[in-house]
This record gives C-alpha cells, structure tokens and sequence, in this order.
C-alpha cells in the first residue's frame, strides 16, 4: 500500500492529540498511584558532590531523573579535600549555592550537625506524599543509618555509600611462596616479611604512609586490640596507650620493613598503582578502590586478585568502617525537588550500580540479595562475600569529633615518623600531647 | 592686564567656581570603592579575624593577642618559617645563577638562536598545576621516569619527593625548571640595553672576557638582577600550588611552608582566626625582605 493512502488527515490529528495527551494522562497514574515524581517539574536544583566513582554514575544516569521528573539538575563533582572547604565556606555564608550537598560522615557529620546547616530528612521520609511508595526506608543498613544520625536524633543527610577496610591479596605472589590468606596481624606481617624481595622489587605489603591518609591503617590496626577506640567513654583521647602503641608497631613493621621504598608519601592511588603492577603482595584499604584492579586494560593483577576480610587483631577483630551520604542545605528553597533527586541518588537501582559496577558498598541492603545481578558483575564472589563479612565486623574507623582532620594530621605526623625509624611510643605520646588541648577545646566549645 | 586679573578674582570669588573641585570626588568614586573592597576591606578584616577565636561553622570570640601568643611558642609554626626561608633562598639563587648564564648565552648570536631562546622560556608558559601533576608521577620511587633515567645509567635510585631529606630540595628542582626561563628574560633585557661603549674601551685595554663580565656587565646589570631578585623572591615566598599538588607539605610536615601552614589552619581546620594571625606575620615578613632588595636597589643606584 502506498504510504500516502494510508495517512490520512484524521488520523494524523488522532495521533498528534493523542501524543500530546500522554504526559498529563502517566502524571493522572502516578497521582493514583499515590505518589508524583512529576510534581515539581520545570523546577532546578543544585548539587555538589564529591569526586569519585559514585558521583559518576550519579552524574551519567542523571538524565533519567530528569525525564521522569522534569527537575533539571546542575550536578558538580569536585576533589574530596576543596569540596569540604567549598561546602563549608558557603554554608557559613548562610546562601550555600547547591541544594543538594554529599559529605563523608567520618569527617563532616558534626560539623554539619553541630551547625544545622543541613535540614532533618525525617519529616519527609514520613510524608508518604513527598516519599516514593517503594523508596523503602527499612532497606539501609541499621548500622549505617545510626552512624548518620546526629546525636541530637536528627537524620540530616541519607546515606549512600559504608566504606569497610578489606585486604586486596596479590594470589599468584602469594602462592608462589606457598602461603595462604593471613588471618591474624601476626600472620600478615610474618607473610609480608617472607614475601618482600627488594631486589625484584616485590614487597609483601603496600599501605598510607602520607600524613594525615594514614591515620586510618593505624585505626585499622587498633581495631584488633582490646581498646579499639581512640577516645574513652568520657571523650578523652587515649593515643599513646600501650594498645595504641601495639597498633603503631604493627604499623611500623609493615611500612618499614615490608612495604617499598617512598611509601611515607604514598596515599591510596600510590598503593592502588603499586599494587596494579604486582609490585606488592597485600594492601589493607578500602572497599572502593577495587574498580581499577579488575580493569585488564589497566592493571597486571586484573583476574589475580583476591579479596579478604582484614585479620583478627590480639585480642579482638573488627574492620573500619567509613560512610557518606547526601544532606538537603537548609537554607535551600527547593527542599522538594531536592528530596526527590535524593530518593533516587540512593534509590535501590542506583545502589546496585555502586556495587555491581566495584564503586564501593552500598549503604541499602537489598543490592547484596540480588544474586542475578552479582553473577553478572565482573567481580568474583569473594569480592561481595568479603563486603558482606565485613559489615558484619565494621566499626567507625575514625573518632566521631569536630578537629577530625587536626587529629589525622597530627597522629599522621607521627606515623610518618616511625616509618622513618623514629621510636613509636615517643612519637605518639608527643602527638598525643599536642592533639589533646585542641580536642578538649572542641568538646568546651560544643 | 587690569581686566584679566579682575575677571579672575570674580571667578575665585564665584561660590559655585570656587566648590567645583568637590565635585572631582564622584569621579575617583568608583576606583575608591574598588580599593576599599578588594584591598582595605580585606585588610582591615583580616586584623579583626586575627584578634579573634573564629572557627568556621562555629562562634567567634574576642582574644586580642592571643593567636599570635600562640603563634610565637607553637613549633610547627616556627619550622615552617625556617623551611620557607630554606626553600626561598634555594629557589631565588639557583633560577637568578642559571638564568643569568642563559642570558648571556643567549645574548650572543649563534644559529637558531630564536628558537633556542623559545624553547628555553617554554616551562614558563606551562600551568603550575599541571606542572606538578607531571612532576609528580616522574618522581615516583618505583614507576617514575627519573628513577629510571638514573638507574639505567648506572646511578642509585632517589627517594625524590618521598625522602624528607630530599624533599625541599626536589620541590626546588621543579621551581629552577619553571622559573629559570623568566630571570632568563629580565637579564635579556638588561643586555640588550647596555651601552657598547665600555666594551669598545675594554677592548682596547685588553680585557679578558673575565674582566668585561666581572667589571663591566655584571655592575650595568646589577638594577635588572635586582628587579629579578626582587620578583623571584616574591615569587618563591608565596610558593604553593607547586608544593600542595606534589606533597601537600609531607612527608609528615618536611615540606610544610608558611603558605601550607596557613591553607590548612584555615582552609582544613578551619581555624580561621588564628590563620589571619599567620597571614599579618607572614605579610610582615615579605614586607620586610621587600624593603631590604628596594634598599639593596637603591643603594647599587647611588653606588652607580
């Protein structure tokens, strides 16, 4: 049949006014359906992120929250260190220029709290009007949701992202010397020595050496000893214990005498790229720096790499634990649209991308119960077995305090001096000494 | 003559003739307002701040002198003056030595002397930043270039950026590659302007090549090396994208510089008083080395 017989002039005003009543009749469904993604379109929000696999995907799949709710968005990702300090200045100008702002809960939960620079999220994760009937609450882990919380009660930002310390294990290198997974610290550092050959530049261990990165490896380590923490019940710092200096030799063993030579300035892209040249046998780090070393265009390790929960300590066994999560700026004229883009930032489909896609742990549970999509991953299975294990032996890996990063730069400096061959318990009862005026003027002043 | 000068005391005695400078003041207006704004009101800020126990996303509390009290007995403090002299001084003397010898290389004329002289002053074009970022890949111990260049002939491998021996002196490496280029260009400058006369008379007096730079050159240059001096100086004291994109003052604080000391009180601590007191000091500090090079000037003017 010839095409112009067919279109005819009725049926074409049937289609168009058929086109045309489309959006308004799925906006009519969804308001039967009792909830509207459409209800604040044509509106814009602001938000700043920080840089990271994450906000990738977020910044990629962006256009899907903007289809289905006619919000635009204008989404910035920038370094984690300059975007503490952006949200932080233009929170204190009091007309921050985002609506939407993610932190990292182990550094800037109180400062935002104790400022109530970001609006609580409960209201509106009550308000079945404003919240999506399958946005699902009760998904988030218990642990991480209470590590958002304020102490005050307040829940001013979402979480989106636990970070658990695992170790990343080199399986060829470690099989060459016929040695299994280390389950205790002991193991690893006995492993570690065996393993190191500087004369091929094969080392049995690569870690944070860099001021301040490193504070984390040496909470990692105080996690396997009795006290566990760096504060006492009554907030009071308890650096220079002889738990804490237990952790700090364990710390100076592995980075002096197993670990190459430089790692005093190495962060976590120096052990990363180390460690993705098979230059180093174990790497205790977190969970989210796994992506690169499965990538075969990049790393030599790709298919050799396995995954472990971090050894037992001498008297205990825990993993750090790190989170992020997104906040709405109080001061934001769009706590709506800016709620809506939250609820689909850390919605479940995007949470199952951070883990299928090696972007770190996702802060819902659901993702680790999808067995289809994780056979489909390019991850082995010990890769999400670890991530489960280690939410289950997870602990703040850093004092819940307001001079958090005075306090790693400070036990920082330390560390990097012992690596140098400076005595540990010196260095830290002088780092403890200088830190603890600027912790007990923190807690006066709050 | 009579008439003149009664027109002009009728004009001064006009009030509205007499008031018509007043009016100057809207013109100076808006450069005034700009001044107060970027340079006054900053300023002026700065020294309240300073006075002040001020943490960003907290209160604010008067403690008059306090923060520099504290800025006198606090160590950490005390070394990154040191350290910042120690990496001026290396990074003012190595760049003003070797641009000086690129200058009079460059003075004299040989093939492709233009484009040798391009290529020369090619770093200066180059983002600090971005320069870092290079820089920081080729000092890495185990997968960097330079290591390797020094292994394959034959050398011992350094530690570079990740030693805190060595770190001062590599951050110093990267500021000579940069800014070598710029003193090259002042001394340039200063050549080609130089009288030929005292050369001619050299000549004829039978000077050694020595003499005519020891006794000639070297003095009818002395205002353009110190216009250079003066800038790189400056140039070293406020050194920090370079520093913070390679070590962010590590390892531990081997390499942490006032500027350093400073970002981080205010910017990672966000102690923002007792930044401002580190901001008059060190103010203070390069108004007083100013001083000394414009006297150093001056003096090598009268002594001409």
């Amino acid at each position: 049949m010839n095409p112009t017989e067919w279109i005819t002039r009725r049926g074409v005003l049937g289609a168009t006014t058929a086109l045309l009543a489309a959006p308004p009749m799925i906006e009519t469904a969804n308001a039967q359906s009792g909830f509207d993604w459409r209800r604040f379109r044509g509106q814009r929000i602001e938000v700043s992120l920080t840089q990271n696999p994450r906000s990738q995907i977020l910044i990629s799949n962006q256009r899907e929250f903007e289809e289905m709710t006619g919000i635009s968005v204008g989404a910035e990702a920038i370094p984690e260190q300059q975007h503490r300090q952006k949200f932080a200045i233009e929170f204190t100008s009091g007309r921050p220029s985002f609506d939407v702002v993610g932190i990292s809960l182990h550094v800037s939960k109180l400062q935002i709290g104790r400022a109530k620079w970001c609006t609580d999220l409960t209201p509106m994760i009550q308000d079945a009007s404003l919240t999506a009937p399958d946005f699902d609450f009760a998904d988030y882990g218990q642990g991480i949701v209470e590590y958002a919380r304020q102490a005050d009660g307040r829940l001013d930002t979402l979480p989106e992202f636990t970070d658990y310390f695992i170790m990343y294990y080199n399986k060829e290198l470690l099989a060459a010397k016929n040695l299994g997974v280390p389950r205790s610290f002991d193991e690893m550092v006995d492993s570690a020595r065996k393993l190191t050959d500087p004369s091929r530049q094969i080392y049995g261990n690569v870690g944070r050496g860099l001021r301040n990165a490193n504070v984390v490896l040496w909470t990692q380590f105080l996690l396997g000893t009795a006290q566990k923490d760096t504060l006492n019940a009554q907030r009071q710092l308890i650096t220079d214990t002889p738990d804490a200096i237990e952790a700090g030799r364990i710390y100076q063993t592995l980075m002096r005498d197993c670990s190459p030579p430089g790692s005093v300035g190495f962060n976590w892209n120096e052990c990363q790229t180390t460690f993705m040249q098979g230059r180093a046998a174990m790497w205790i780090d977190g969970v989210g720096f796994a992506a690169p070393l499965e990538d075969r265009t990049r790393s030599r390790v790709a298919g050799k790499v396995g995954y472990a929960v971090v050894p037992r300590g001498s008297a205990s066994h825990h993993c750090c634990m790190f989170g992020t999560s997104f906040g709405i700026a109080e001061a934001s004229q769009k706590k709506g649209p800016a709620w809506l883009y939250l609820q689909w930032a850390s919605g479940k489909a995007n949470q199952l991308r951070y883990l299928t896609g090696g972007a770190g742990s996702p802060a819902r549970t659901s993702p680790y119960r999808n067995e289809e999509a994780i056979k489909a991953s390019r991850f082995p299975r010990d890769f999400f077995d670890t991530l489960v294990e280690s939410a289950a032996i997870s602990r703040p890996g850093l004092p819940i305090i307001l001079p958090v990063t005075e306090f790693r730069d400070t036990i920082g400096t330390a560390l990097t001096n012992t690596i140098g061959g400076a005595d540990v318990a010196t260095e830290l009862k002088r780092a403890t000494d200088a830190f603890r005026p600027i912790l007990e003027a923190s807690e006066r002043a709050a | 003559m009579s008439i003149a000068l009664s027109g002009v005391a009728a004009a001064g005695a006009n009030p509205r003739r007499r008031n018509y400078a007043r009016h100057y003041w809207w013109f100076v207006a808006p450069c005034g307002v700009v001044v107060f704004a970027t340079i006054l009101f900053p300023w002026v800020f700065t020294l309240f701040m300073s006075v002040h126990d001020w943490k960003l996303g907290g209160g604010r509390s008067f403690i008059g002198l306090a923060n520099y009290q504290r800025l006198f007995t606090d160590e950490r403090f005390g070394w990154a003056v040191l350290r910042t002299l120690y990496y001026t001084a290396l990074a003012v003397v190595f760049p003003m030595l070797l641009g000086t010898a690129a200058a009079l290389a460059f003075n004299r004329k040989f093939p492709l002397r233009g484009l040798a002289r391009a290529i020369f002053i090619l770093p200066m074009m180059a983002t600090p930043v971005a320069v870092a970022l290079v820089w920081t890949m080729m000092f890495h111990p185990q997968l960097g270039v330079l290591n390797w260049l020094l292994t394959s002939m034959g050398l011992p491998p350094s530690l570079w950026v990740y030693d805190a021996n060595t770190v001062i002196p590599t951050l110093v490496l990267v500021e000579v590659w940069h800014w070598t280029p710029l003193v090259m260009l002042i001394v340039l400058g200063g050549l080609a302007s130089l009288p030929v006369d005292p050369y001619e008379a050299a000549k004829i007096d039978g000077a050694t090549p020595l003499q005519v730079l020891r006794h000639i050159t070297l003095p009818l240059l002395a205002p353009f090396l110190i216009v250079a001096l003066i800038i790189r100086t400056i140039d070293a004291l406020k050194a920090f994208d370079t520093i913070y994109v390679i070590t962010q003052g590590g390892p531990g604080t081997s390499s942490e510089t006032i500027n350093i000391f400073l970002y981080l009180n205010a910017f990672a601590y966000y102690n923002m008083g007792y930044a401002s007191a580190v901001v008059v000091v060190f103010f203070l500090i390069i108004v007083a080395l100013a001083m000394l090079l414009l006297w150093a000037r001056q003096h090598f003017k009268d002594a001409a």
